[in-house]
């Protein structure tokens, strides 16, 4: 392989914040980018007495991608405490599931990028808050803000399957658009939203035991993640021919130096004195509760492209456009569902809106765009009200928020279909061009372009192109 | 305006603010009067908020409205309870001029209820201890005899209320910090099911352990405040929702028939064998007034203390985290860097009691030992909750003594903990089971007060309050005052 | 179980809990918590090898919050509790890089 005779294993344990309306265990808002504690309480603070109260959306969270990552849903969860001390964990203890994580023994089936799939089992998944965000000053010193605080998080740990940078990559990728479609999160990288912490050692191929371990936490893109593997691999497989021997580290992404480099040696394991945490209940999961979360689990992007493909008719190219973000996919859907023809829908989605949330760097849901009115001009089109070329006002004013329809009547965008105003004009600029005529009938094509041209400039452009040709040829025939 | 708690009860009171022979202004006023006359002897308030009641006081006047039982009445707050805006430190060093931004779910409840709070009451730092000689602020004494402890680690509530300073205070138990007080002063003191009142707002030793409960003179006080503080709260997660009943209904009633078993355990190590003596008749009271009485066997018991003492510190370990000095309390002003501020805070803001639980419980959460210890001692818990259950199947009521001694002097036990924590041999498996109990006075011994314990099915607080209050009607202890009553 | 509990350990477990004893409260704390675990051994006496762990004895199962956000607006009060902040942060000396868990 790539790295001479030494096999890579690669763990990771990926955060994910799930985006519940409030915190895990305090009604604060989540919410990013406001005012430095502005979501923040005195349960957020661990003031004394406060007491934590679980919140059932972001356990509900937890269940969609425990059922998207084909987990069995433990029945049983006692939550626990993890002890340590930090300026942005103010219990001095983090609330997790380390006993009994919400869901174990799953799996992700992940394209690899020679077309194979690669199926890579998740060992467990568990939900947890997140700490709050430290800054830190040049005064010598760093700053709390405990607005992320509480944030609900899943935590999703695989078993040591993924044997190359490219591999952790294309996990990282296939799981994230998984999260994606349980509609939890949108797992923004740039905002901290999916973090992962990575675990790498190499062994000589053949041996028993794996080798020692480097540990690089919360690394926030995936392109980092795998410049980093490329560095470790290498820079281990070096030490070990060189003869030198491996440290249990942790160590940190450069992106500079694209290299790695180390925090701190392990001397002896962390001591995180975890024990059940008797201030929150139990929980008790069903499987009623189970069959519940999972009729409200979004379709994941498989079944959709599957659909998209088989049934709609759509190139596998544009289906997997389509079901980039949940909200495109779903946008999609509802377009179809109200009736637009699914590859027009479908060609405006990936053509033209695409260039328009470009342009304007605006999210889908951020538009004034609805399903209902790309689908209303898409059956403007279809049905001959309007021309392609009329659509482009129409797509103009479907993206401010207008109705197509109303639209298009008001501005006069629409398409003259019948032969009965046709025919007249037809039966004009044919007695006023006899010159034409005589060109046709001498086998020059160029001719019809002209007496369209004509007729389009009396309609004022509204003449059906269609309808209009087929009443000219048939006018013409009979001359 | 002279006022003596020691002539009314809650219901007396009660009548005559409803019938305007009193004001809850001249009741608030005499209260504060008679605190600043005796809290030199005995200390066991912390800080008074005068002004604050008095406010209070005067807006309930002119309301008019004493319609709620508690309504105009002073009391006291064992100061692990938090008060928005009203100094709480726990009694800790690390807490010192801390303010709290919100009220803890009891004291809202008994604000709604026109309850008047004029102060909050020593106690051990953290509750940690059994006589309240580990404040970092002040030594409470005994209402009876000014060199005794006054028990702890609801120590001030117990003696405040034992002294007459006020009617009722509450006070919080996690091995016995309730009742164990109140037998030292002889009165009153329960502790309510783990679940019946919410803990939000209480200042966290052992989560799995602690309960906020009344300390009165007479048992229907202690029913009246515990049928205000009682209830689900949805800001609790192991708050229970049953339905709480009206824990008077059943006073009077007697206890003809009641079955009652007395562990033979309780009354084997190191019981003083005078207090053993009026335990004894006590129980011999309530066979006389018709209960049937059997001894039974709770074969776990004497590893309660050993199990307790791992829990507890486990969990006390973990929740005094928060207390870092970062983000409210005391930071020690010589802190430099980080872990300065942990470091530093911590070691100078604790004081020796709780550091030794902290570590007791941290070794016992830590990699190596916590099979040996937290989980081994999880496993016990299960045993004696399974000892109790199987002695409830056949009985309505266990009984025994509360403690194995009387008050002891001030300075006697305080160096040597493993003393101190087997003094709560008998009150600590109660709250492991997370069962009810009340301490109730049941005589003297050399002019100290001996505490008979109740201990009740989940839930059933009604079955000791009535067995309690026929034993209460019987034997009137609570007539006799200490000499500091004469100070009102 | 035989657990015993050495000097080193005593500063191990304080270095955990954030708690630093001079080399007098040390000896003495050896030997306090030395006492303590005699205690906690008698443990070991009892057979638990078929007991399941009591960590609660709540009788609540699934008390859960439904996911609606509540601001308390309590910012203000919080920072002004706080030993220093600066511009709404909570102010602590610099947390050293490689510390960060
Ligand atoms: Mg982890
Ligand atoms: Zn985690």
């Amino acid at each position: 392989m790539a790295n001479g005779n030494f096999e890579t294993t690669i763990g990771l344990e990926v955060h994910v914040e799930m985006q519940t309306n409030s915190k895990l265990l305090s009604p604060s808002p989540v919410h990013y980018g406001d005012s430095p504690n502005a979501n923040t309480n005195v349960i957020d603070w661990a003031y004394p007495g406060v007491l934590p109260v679980a919140n059932k959306g972001a356990l509900e969270y937890g269940m969609r991608v425990a059922l998207a990552l084909n987990a069995k849903i433990s029945p049983f969860i006692r939550w626990d405490r993890k002890n340590y001390f930090y300026p942005d964990n103010p219990k001095s203890y983090q609330t997790t599931q380390s006993q009994t994580p919400l869901g174990t023994n799953g799996y992700l089936d992940v394209k690899l990028e020679n077309g194979e799939t690669k199926r890579v089992r998740i060992h467990e998944l568990h939900v947890e808050e997140d700490a709050g965000k430290n800054t830190h000053g040049n005064d010598g010193n760093s700053y709390v803000d405990l607005n992320r605080q509480g944030t609900p998080l899943v935590e999703i740990v695989s078993e040591p399957d993924l044997h190359s940078p490219d591999e952790a990559y294309a996990y990282l990728e296939q799981l994230r658009q998984v999260i994606l479609f349980t509609g939890v999160s949108e797992a923004k990288m740039q905002e901290g939203q999916m973090r992962a912490d990575v675990n790498i050692s190499i062994r000589p191929y053949g041996a028993k035991e794996y080798g020692t371990r480097v540990e690089m936490k919360n690394v926030n893109s995936f392109n980092y993640v795998r410049n980093a593997l490329i560095y470790e691999e290498k820079r281990q497989a070096a030490a070990l021919r060189a003869g030198e021997k491996l440290v249990q580290e942790t160590r940190r992404y450069d992106e500079p130096t694209k290299s790695t480099i180390s925090m701190r040696v392990k001397e002896v394991a962390d001591d995180y004195r975890y024990f059940p945490e008797p201030d929150l209940s139990p929980i008790e999961i069903s499987q009623d509760w189970i069959d519940e979360v999972a009729a409200n689990l979004p379709k994941s992007a498989a079944q959709r492209r599957q659909y998209y493909v088989d049934d709609l008719e759509i190139e596998p190219y544009d289906a997997e456009v389509l079901t980039q973000t949940l909200a495109m996919a779903d946008f999609y859907d509802q377009t179809v569902q109200a009736g637009a023809d699914p590859k027009r829908a479908a060609n405006y989605l990936i053509g033209d809106v695409n260039a328009y949330l470009n342009k304007t760097q605006l999210e889908l849901q951020e538009t004034k765009l609805t399903p209902a009115n790309l689908a209303g001009m898409v059956k403007l089109i279809e049905d001959g009200t309007i021309s392609t070329k009329q659509a482009k006002k129409v797509f103009e004013a479907i993206m401010d928020g207008e109705e197509p329809e109303a639209f298009a009547k008001k501005n006069g965008l629409v398409q003259i279909s019948d032969t009965a105003i046709l025919l007249p004009w037809v039966t004009e600029v044919l007695d006023a061009n006899p010159q034409s005529i005589e060109d046709f009938k001498g086998g020059k094509d160029r001719a019809v372009g002209f007496l369209i041209g004509q007729l389009m400039k009396k309609s004022k452009g509204q003449a059906n192109p269609g309808v209009l040709n087929q009443l000219l040829m048939q006018e013409l025939k009979q001359r | 305006m002279t006022f003596n708690y020691f002539d009314h009860d809650l219901s007396d009171l009660h009548q005559k603010l409803l019938n305007h022979e009193l004001t809850a202004q001249e009741l608030t006023q005499a209260t504060l009067d008679n605190i600043a006359a005796s809290d030199g002897d005995v200390q066991a308030f912390l800080g008074t908020n005068g002004p604050e009641a008095l406010q209070q006081a005067q807006e309930l006047d002119e309301k008019g409205d004493f319609s709620n039982p508690l309504a105009g009445i002073p009391m006291g707050l064992k100061d692990n309870l938090s008060t928005k805006g009203l100094e709480t430190s726990g009694a800790s060093k690390i807490l010192a001029g801390f303010k709290p931004v919100y009220d803890a779910t009891v004291v809202q409840k008994l604000q709604a209820a026109g309850a008047i709070s004029v102060g909050k009451l020593n106690m051990d730092e953290f509750a940690m201890g059994g006589s309240t000689e580990n404040s970092a602020y002040q030594k409470t004494t005994n209402a009876w005899d000014h060199t005794k402890v006054p028990g702890g680690s609801s120590g001030g509530s117990a003696t405040a209320v034992a002294a007459g300073q006020i009617p009722y205070a509450l006070g919080s138990d996690t091995g016995g910090s309730i009742r164990q007080p109140a037998a030292f002063n002889g009165i009153v003191g329960f502790k309510p099911t783990y679940g019946r009142v919410s803990r939000f707002g209480l200042f966290a030793m052992a989560s799995s352990l602690d309960q906020i409960g009344p300390l009165t003179r007479t048992v229907k006080d202690n029913a009246l405040v515990l049928n205000a503080i009682a209830g689900f709260d949805k800001m609790d997660s192991t708050s229970v929702e049953s339905e709480v009943p009206d824990f008077t209904a059943r006073l009077g009633q007697g206890i003809k028939g009641m079955r009652i078993a007395v562990p033979k355990e309780y009354f084997e190590e190191g019981i003083d064998p005078k207090v053993a003596q009026q335990v004894k008749s006590a129980i011999e009271q309530l066979r006389e007034l018709g209960a049937t009485v059997d001894e039974v066997s709770l074969p776990h018991t004497r590893y309660g203390v050993a199990a307790y003492y791992i829990i507890m510190s486990s969990e006390a370990s973990s929740n005094l985290q928060r207390y870092d000095g970062i983000r409210y309390g005391f930071r020690s002003p010589d802190a430099k860097s980080l872990e300065d501020v942990y470091v530093k805070t911590r070691s100078e803001g604790f004081g020796d009691e709780v550091k030794r639980r902290i570590m007791l419980g941290t070794f016992s959460l830590s990699a190596g030992a916590y099979d040996a210890f937290f989980k081994k001692a999880a496993q016990v818990r299960t045993l004696i909750v399974e000892d109790f259950n199987k002695v409830f199947n056949d009985y309505d009521l266990i009984v025994g003594p509360t403690a194995p001694t009387t008050a002891y002097g001030l300075g006697e036990e305080i160096n040597d903990p493993k003393a101190m924590y087997l003094a709560d041999a008998l009150t600590i498996p109660v709250n492991l089971a997370g069962l009810p109990g009340l301490s109730i006075n049941a005589g003297f011994v050399d002019g100290l007060p001996v505490g008979l314990q109740l201990i009740g099915k989940p839930f059933d607080e009604a079955t000791i309050y009535q067995a309690a209050q026929a034993f209460e009607d019987a034997t009137r202890w609570f007539e006799k005052r200490p000499a500091v009553a004469e100070k009102y | 179980m035989a657990e015993t509990i050495s000097r080193d350990d005593v500063a191990h477990v304080a270095s955990l809990a954030k708690l630093a004893f001079d080399e007098a409260k040390l000896d003495q704390f050896t030997d306090q918590l030395t006492d303590i675990l005699t205690l906690f051994e008698t443990l070991s006496e009892v057979d638990t090898s078929a007991v399941e762990p009591t960590y609660s004895v709540t009788p609540n199962v699934n008390h859960l919050r439904e996911d609606v956000a509540d601001n308390w607006h309590q910012k203000q009060e919080l920072l002004a509790n706080s030993p220093e902040e600066a511009a709404d942060l909570i102010k602590v000396p610099a947390i050293i890089k490689g510390e960060d868990d």
